[in-house]
């Protein structure tokens, strides 16, 4: 499969969520979106292991060329749980203050 | 079109429209659904890249771990369809166009790279994705990431229980 | 250059310095004898170096016995070089002699002048003297235009300075500003000058410019520089169109306008034309019109003095016409006429003043001649010395003032004979107006208040002294340019200034005819009459004279205006100026300047006010422009080679 499809797919993947942190209030629903973000990056950095260990087999059989593509949406994966293990605590301690959680509420770090 | 094509569009299809569903459903519930829905797509994509480990991972970790955190926290919240405001008509069509003309030159530029002409990724091949030889290169050559991964994990823990508790 | 000529402006200087510095602390002996003594050791110094000029000209006559003392470049650019360099030569020599002489008498008669004003204010008052003495030395000193610039620059200064002396006095700076202003015009033309001989010639050094004439000076470039130059000399002599400074000038203390404005700062001009005699000889349409321009100032400034009431004012314009005839000697070429006529003038004209400020320090400073009369009585010294300067300056034989005027007069009669005609008129207004002025103010009954009338006295020794001094100068000071007529190469000025005049002098006299001795002799014997039969007719009809008899009408009444001038200058120059002035004030200022500047404050607080909405605190807005920047970003970093080309085009 040409990596330039998979390229176009994540993109298209990476701009929804884009799309979706710029026009949605709702905190959860904008988390969401940067998860769907950070997938988006996974299966592109998987494709890109995938074609570099594709480039390398050709010379020697024997290869992991490419693995650290593979290691790295492995780690990116323990951070994003990391995160939204603290993100959601985040909203949960907010919702309990403001009782809203519509983004536009944090703006009060302003002043 | 073969059988590995005809499941690469599919699941993408899938996946794109997942992600437009989870943009424009009002229920934040169905939006963590339609979100599942996509990571059950990016996890097909990484078993036709013979990615296996990471395909499992992916499902228990997100589908299974953090969408459920998700939907738990809505639910605490009980959150429903049109709690969220409306948000400014203009913002809302500024917003996608930014996100369209990011879309369109990232893939212009995509477009005009001539390194990428020729370059496919394998599917169904390569024993990279293959738990065995993954686990070989963590627990070797990155076992020192892997056990400061743990640490962070313990620090997420205690941060997330000191951030929720009540005071 | 020997070591001790320099101390002859140095001298003064010091005087300066001690008398500056030290007013608060110097009792006013003290003050007097340094200023008066430093101007007397600067004299003693001139007197040396006459006396040795003279025994080397004797040596070897006609010889240039110029020294010159070069210790340092004033200013060193790869274009030109400006070397601080003084000399001492025939011409200098001369008007050192003049200015420290006159200089050290009037700082004698000072002392006695000044003695009502306090301490502080008297040291002052010698300190700016001293001051004027220095830059003066330096002026005649300079060794090229520019260190004749400083101290053309310096006196101007002082001249200010002493002319609002009393600055209590709001006429007083008035007419100390009119003096400084006229003279800036003047000093432009002066500079515009130093440029335009720096430009073509590279060097201002009088060595420079006068041997260089034919080679890189075109016969425009000439006339260019000398009519600057003749600009500059207007404004510091007083000569038509700038003159109407001095007689205002005539607010400082008589002793001032005697030292700065009768003898010694506004002959400067006359210097300055004399020392680039050889320039002006090559620009005869320069000498025409100095010549015509002092013949001009010459008979209005005296037909201007025919009605003045006022002492001091009547020898303002009297000296403005002098200098007027000096400028004529100049124009045709008689400059040893022209330098003679300073000097003659140095003394009669000093005299005249002080004689003036002794009157006016009896009559307890009324200067209006009207209210005077029958001085002759009370104060004998004072009228006698200036009857014998009254005779000088009318150019009676043998005094001194009819040998100046005389040269003066034959030199013009050759160049062209209207002019001598016109310059015979000047002479017997001259003499009307003077013996006019001693008429009623030593003739006659006295017109004063009875009060005045008692305090009459003479007044004290330090200031008959620089009278009876000056009296036996302006009495044979003439006979050191004796003319040919009565003695065959008597004429000891001539020979004496010869090297400095013969290269301008060269010019001149190629086709001049000379007139036969017994047509010269006629010719000032009729003169001689004419003078004395106005000066007869004048005593006469003012020694008579009683209070309110004169009304001034007609010509009489424009006359006692000074033919409107300074009213013309108002309106013509000093109003428009004024509303300009005021145009800028009210429109420029604050609508232009202080609009653009608060315009720009507003803006950038404008500014800040908008791009202060930008950060909102709204985190999609922060998202929404990280988007675009990347995007722009992007664009920019792919397309570089597009803009590179876009930019080269239309930039």
């Amino acid at each position: 499969m040409p990596i330039q499809y998979y390229i176009y797919f994540c993109l298209a993947l990476f701009s929804l969520g884009i799309i979706g942190v710029l026009t949605r209030r709702n905190a959860i629903i904008v988390f969401m979106c940067i998860e769907l973000m950070l997938n988006a990056v996974n299966l592109l950095l998987v494709a890109f292991s995938k074609m570099h260990h594709a480039a390398a087999l050709q010379a020697a059989p024997q290869t992991t060329a490419g693995i650290e593509g593979q290691l790295f949406v492995f780690f990116i994966m323990v951070v994003a749980a990391a995160e939204v293990s603290v993100g959601l605590a985040i909203i949960v301690m907010m919702y309990r203050n403001t009782h809203s959680i519509d983004i536009n509420f944090l703006n009060r770090l302003k002043n | 079109m073969n059988l590995l094509d005809s499941l690469f569009y599919f699941l993408s299809a899938l996946a794109i429209f997942s992600a437009i569903m989870v943009l424009v459903s009002k229920n934040p519930v169905h939006s963590v659904l339609w979100l599942i829905t996509v990571f059950f797509a990016i996890s097909g994509h990484y078993v036709l890249l013979n990615a296996q480990f990471l395909a499992i991972v992916n499902l228990i970790v997100y589908a299974g771990a953090i969408m459920v955190l998700f939907l738990f926290v809505i639910m605490l919240m009980n959150l429903n369809a049109e709690a969220e405001p409306r948000k400014n008509l203009w913002l809302k069509l500024f917003g996608i166009l930014s996100g369209g003309s990011f879309l369109m030159v990232l893939v212009s530029l995509v477009r005009q790279t001539a390194e990428l002409t020729g370059k496919t990724a394998q599917l169904k091949d390569g024993n990279i994705g293959l738990i065995k030889n993954l686990g070989k290169a963590l627990f070797s050559d990155f076992v020192v990431p892997f056990e400061i991964s743990s640490v962070l994990f313990l620090s997420a823990m205690v941060g997330a229980v000191v951030i929720g508790k009540k005071d | 250059m020997n070591s001790y000529l320099l101390w002859i402006p140095l001298l003064p200087l010091l005087g300066f310095l001690l008398n500056g510095l030290g007013r608060n602390h110097l009792s006013k002996n003290a003050t007097a004898t340094i200023g008066a003594g430093m101007v007397f050791l600067s004299f003693v110094l001139s007197g040396f170096a006459f006396g040795q000029m003279l025994a080397l000209s004797h040596a070897d006559p006609g010889a240039n016995h110029t020294q010159v003392f070069y210790p340092f470049d004033l200013l060193r650019i790869p274009a030109f070089t400006i070397p601080f360099a003084l000399r001492v030569d025939h011409l200098t020599v001369l008007f050192l002699l003049i200015i420290t002489g006159i200089g050290f008498l009037i700082h004698l008669y000072s002392a006695a002048y000044m003695k009502e004003e306090t301490p502080p204010h008297f040291a002052r008052f010698f300190a700016y003297l001293n001051l004027f003495v220095f830059s003066m030395l330096v002026l005649v000193m300079g060794d090229n235009f520019v260190i004749m610039f400083f101290g053309w620059e310096g006196v101007g200064l002082c001249s200010y300075l002493l002319i609002g002396f009393w600055f209590k006095n709001t006429a007083y700076n008035a007419a100390a500003k009119k003096a400084f202003v006229m003279n800036r015009i003047g000093d432009l033309g002066f500079l515009l000058a130093i440029f335009w001989l720096l430009m073509k010639l590279g060097s201002v050094n009088y060595g420079d410019v006068f041997g260089q004439l034919g080679t890189q000076l075109t016969p425009t470039d000439i006339t260019a520089v000398t009519l600057l130059l003749f600009v500059g000399a207007m404004g510091k002599s007083a000569q038509i169109p700038l003159y109407t400074w001095l007689p205002d000038a005539m607010a400082g203390p008589t002793p001032v306008s005697a030292l700065i404005h009768a003898a010694t700062m506004v002959t400067a001009g006359i210097y300055m034309i004399a020392r680039s005699n050889v320039l002006y000889s090559l620009a005869p349409l320069t000498q025409t019109i100095v010549a015509i321009t002092g013949l001009a100032t010459a008979l209005f400034a005296a037909t201007i003095a025919l009605r003045q009431n006022d002492i001091k004012k009547v020898l303002a314009y009297s000296t403005v016409s002098q200098l007027g005839y000096m400028f004529l000697g100049l124009g045709v070429g008689a400059y040893t006429g022209a330098v003679f006529h300073v000097m003659t003038h140095a003394f009669f004209k000093a005299l005249l003043f002080l004689g003036a400020g002794s009157v006016i320090h009896a009559m307890h400073h009324e200067q209006d001649i009207l209210k005077m009369g029958n001085l002759r009585k009370y104060m004998p010294i004072t009228h006698i010395t200036f009857l014998l300067a009254c005779l000088a300056i009318a150019g009676i034989p043998p005094f001194s003032g009819f040998f100046s005027k005389d040269e003066i007069l034959v030199a013009a009669y050759l160049a062209n004979p209207l002019y001598y005609y016109l310059g015979v008129a000047g002479a017997l207004m001259t003499a009307f107006y003077m013996f006019r002025l001693y008429s009623l103010t030593f003739r006659g009954d006295f017109r004063g208040t009875k009060e005045q009338a008692h305090h009459l006295h003479e007044s004290p020794v330090p200031m008959t002294i620089p009278l009876v001094v000056l009296a036996i100068l302006s009495v044979v000071g003439g006979f050191i340019g004796i003319p040919a007529v009565f003695a065959a190469d008597a004429h000891w000025l001539e020979h004496f200034l010869a090297p400095v005049f013969r290269r301008g002098a060269a010019h001149v006299s190629e086709g001049a005819h000379h007139l036969s001795h017994s047509q010269e002799l006629i010719m000032m014997g009729v003169v001689t009459l004419l003078i004395l039969l106005v000066i007869v007719f004048s005593v006469r009809k003012y020694s008579t004279y009683t209070a309110g008899e004169e009304n001034p009408s007609g010509l009489a009444r424009v006359l006692y205006n000074k033919w409107y001038v300074d009213e013309l200058y108002q309106s013509l120059f000093v109003q428009p100026l004024h509303q300009l002035g005021g145009f800028f004030k009210n429109f420029t200022e604050p609508k232009i300047i202080d609009g653009a500047v608060n315009g720009i404050g507003k803006l950038v607080s404008y500014g800040s006010r908008q791009i202060r909405l930008v950060q909102s605190g709204q985190v999609g807005s922060y998202l929404l422009i990280m988007i675009l920047a990347i995007v722009v970003f992007f664009l920019v970093w792919f397309n570089d080679l597009h803009l590179q080309r876009f930019f080269q085009k239309y930039f």
